[in-house]
């Protein structure tokens, strides 16, 4: 799945992030109609006045914003006497297999925080509660968010997760070598034909200017992106069948492979060694998640700027996931918890804003819109992205059909088959992979 | 086996506990149950972390069973059949995982062997700074797979590793995909392995090596028998216990490789350096089918104990 892949990433070392929360300026003054049912417990996170609890948080946030995250949950704890929230952090790879595992035995954690695509999985296998009651506290609705991050908390009509941030892919250019090859550095490309004509001219300065890595860090985001541009789909509308075999598919996957032919990409890239290059002065363009803006701060001599993706197809598009909170579902419930924590994610959604700065594009649609954000460099670049990003869409047990996009595009990039070939033998994987997740989880 | 319990006796007989002889044999009405009991500590043990896991991993593999899924049907042979099965969505990676960990397994056991024991008995004659270099054939092996898989991966980028630099600065091809094409993935993950694992079996010979009595170097030394013969008959020979060791357990060690290819090729290209366990890996824990990957461990688990027993029979065939 995304997530599992993106712990592999090993953002670790590279600044992973992003976790901004849904910030609110107005928070829970309003709605607060308890419903009862389910883990419904509370009122909705407005606020707890019952014995103190002990809550146990699990994130994946390796990297800087990890800190942000830990800063904002001590004063969290200062500020309620009666909440302790302890914070452990896995790499997102090994956390979506600990979890269920965890929870089974009853050592799982209160809250969770998840990525989008996996809320479907989490909610069909119950190990996550509704928490309708908490959005109508916040008074969140679809407009104040990317429809499609809105609609990823719901499954079977009813929220999961609170979306606290989105990370789109982005464009990271090297200014230092687009000046070498004669390129104005303040001006990344940003159609095809610029696109390709800059390659061209990196080529004639002896630069493979972007590199085509067949890992799904990030040559798979970059091919998933692209299927968008060019107008296909990883899924037909119900998810039941797998699309990434048809013709805009297979165009835009040709047009990424035939990079290496081109000789704009070298062949057999390795894992890292494209975004590694690009540091390192050895490519001029990258397509890469937008929390390697923390990494490349840490290096002012760098020289690397970002930007939207360029349209290279024939609309604009680019491949994005969102972090949200979660509830587990604990053997014999507790009550008093749940409402803990209701009251933790319903405060941490007010203080987005200080943790928008940290460096993530919040999910409220008015921070992000505000000035203080718009201050923000780099970050508030990618922002505009949003309104055209490719969410994964949202089913149980989509994780191991979108890893075999992955793992076609792999084969295609390292020439072991033809894009269409490549692709077509995916589709058909996947397809199995689909029919036995409705026999599973009966969707 | 039977090597191993000799060798265990022959021991024994060197060093007799005091008063050994006549303990044997004698028992006492009431302290039947003095052997048990002897027993007991480490059968706990067994039947909590070996037998009880294996019944109820058989006991899984004949369900659909997932750790949150409320009904966790009985599916009978389902499991099992759907690796057979070329129509089932896990028959394509089940048995690519199944080839490629043949294929590790196949060509990594023999240098894992031979090299091994080459070291040793290099490493078994006395020369200056013997200690040292003791010390420096087995340090690799102190490192978790972690360290020396994220190592590796980028020591043999095809484009931006070491390797690939050191090999076009003596004029040999500089662009090599080491951990993105087969047939090179392979030689990577098994030459790396092999460097990661040999001072471990190395350590093993030496010990055998140290056991074998130099009066029988010595009587061949008299009787003419040049260093080859001695190689052959004596070291062999007195090695052959050791060797059943290390040959059986690398056998198992390498047909259990996961990290190495989990992090230096991440399977590539496409899947073909995915391997059994990392499949099954998958199978429970991400995608949730505790009762297939059961299925696939204990399928596996019987090849390789059918594997084993051929290569006790081997051995005690040699003997006779």
């Amino acid at each position: 799945m995304i997530q599992n892949e993106l712990s592999r990433r090993r953002l670790l070392g590279l600044g992973v992030g992003l976790g901004a929360a849904a910030s609110l300026t107005l928070a829970g003054c309003g709605g607060g109609s308890a419903t009862t049912s389910g883990g419904a417990a509370g009122n909705g996170g407005k606020e707890y006045t019952g014995p103190k609890v002990d809550l146990k948080l699990w994130n994946g946030f390796t990297g800087g914003d990890g800190d942000i995250f830990k800063k904002l949950v001590q004063q969290f704890n200062t500020e309620h006497q009666n909440i302790a929230v302890a914070v452990t952090t896995y790499q997102w790879e090994d956390y979506y297999s600990k979890l269920p595992g965890a929870v089974s035995s009853g050592n799982g954690p209160d809250i969770a925080v998840m990525h989008m695509d996996q809320l479907a999985t989490f909610a069909a296998r119950g190990v996550i509660n509704e928490l309708d009651d908490v959005a109508k506290t916040l008074e969140l609705n679809e407009g104040d968010f990317a429809p499609t991050v809105w609609k990823g908390g719901l499954y079977n009509d009813k929220r999961y997760g609170i979306p606290l941030d989105m990370h789109p892919l982005g464009f990271y250019y090297n200014k230092a070598v687009m000046q070498k090859a004669g390129l104005d550095p303040e001006k990344p490309p940003t159609t095809k034909d610029d696109f390709t004509a800059a390659l061209a001219e990196l080529k004639k300065a002896g630069v493979p200017g972007f590199w085509v890595s067949p890992f799904q860090f990030t040559g798979g985001m970059t091919f998933y992106s692209l299927l968008h541009q060019w107008g296909g789909t990883l899924f037909d509308g119900e998810v039941q069948k797998a699309t990434f075999n048809s013709d805009p598919a297979v165009e835009a996957c040709t047009f990424l492979v035939d990079m290496i032919k081109q000789g704009y990409s070298p062949a057999n890239v390795g894992q890292d060694a494209d975004y590694l290059a690009l540091k390192a002065g050895k490519n001029a363009f990258n397509f890469n998640g937008i929390w390697q803006i923390n990494d490349i701060a840490k290096d002012p001599n760098a020289q690397i700027g970002v930007a939207e993706l360029p349209q290279l197809g024939t609309q604009k598009a680019a491949w994005a996931n969102s972090h949200n909170f979660t509830i587990v579902k604990q053997r014999g419930a507790d009550n008093n918890k749940i409402s803990g924590a209701k009251v933790f994610i319903n405060w941490l959604s007010e203080h987005s804003l200080d943790w928008a700065k940290g460096g993530q594009i919040p999910a409220r649609k008015e921070v992000r819109e505000s000035a203080d954000f718009k201050a923000i460099p780099n970050v508030a670049t990618l922002a505009p992205e949003l309104d055209y990003a490719a969410f994964p869409p949202a089913a149980p047990g989509l994780g191991e059909v979108i890893l075999t996009f992955y793992n076609a595009f792999n084969e295609a990039a390292l020439n072991k088959k033809s894009p269409k070939q490549a692709l077509d033998d995916g589709v058909a994987k996947a397809n199995k992979q689909l029919e036995d997740n409705r026999k599973k989880y009966g969707n | 086996m039977a090597d191993v319990i000799e060798v265990g006796a022959a021991r024994e007989d060197a060093s007799p506990p005091a008063g050994g002889k006549s303990r044997r044999g004698v028992t006492q009405p009431g302290n039947r149950a003095t052997p048990y009991l002897f027993l007991a500590p480490y059968l706990l043990l067994f039947l909590t972390f070996g037998l009880l896991p294996i019944l109820f991993g058989l006991w899984l593999s004949v369900h659909q069973w997932d750790l949150q899924l409320p009904n966790r049907p009985f599916v009978g042979l389902d499991n099992y059949q759907d690796l057979f099965d070329s129509e089932s969505a896990i028959y394509g990676d089940w048995w690519s995982s199944v080839r490629a960990t043949a294929i590790f397994t196949v060509f990594s056991v023999p240098l894992l062997v031979v090299i091994p024991l080459g070291l040793a008995l290099l490493l078994n004659r006395s020369f200056p700074g013997r200690t040292f270099f003791r010390a420096v054939y087995f340090a690799p092996y102190v490192l978790g797979v972690a360290v020396i898989g994220l190592l590796w991966r980028f020591l043999l980028d095809a484009n931006l590793g070491l390797v690939n630099r050191l090999l076009g600065a003596v004029g040999l091809p500089a662009d090599t995909p080491w951990v993105t094409d087969v047939p090179w993935a392979w030689v990577s993950l098994v030459g790396v392995t092999v460097w990661w694992t040999s001072g471990f079996n190395a350590v093993i010979y030496l010990a055998g090596l140290q056991d074998i009595s130099p009066e029988l170097y010595e009587a061949a030394r008299v009787d003419g028998a040049n260093a080859w013969d001695r190689f052959r008959n004596v070291t062999l020979p007195g090695l052959r216990p050791v060797m059943l060791f290390v040959l059986t357990t690398t056998i198992l060690a390498s047909a259990n490789v996961f990290g190495q290819s989990f992090l230096i090729t991440q399977g590539a290209p496409g899947e073909e350096t995915r391997t059994v366990v990392w499949r099954i890996v998958d199978e429970g824990l991400r995608d949730n089918d505790a009762g297939r990957a059961a299925a696939m461990s204990i399928v596996f688990a019987l090849a390789l104990t059918v594997i084993s027993l051929v290569n006790f029979r081997f051995f005690r065939y040699r003997e006779d």
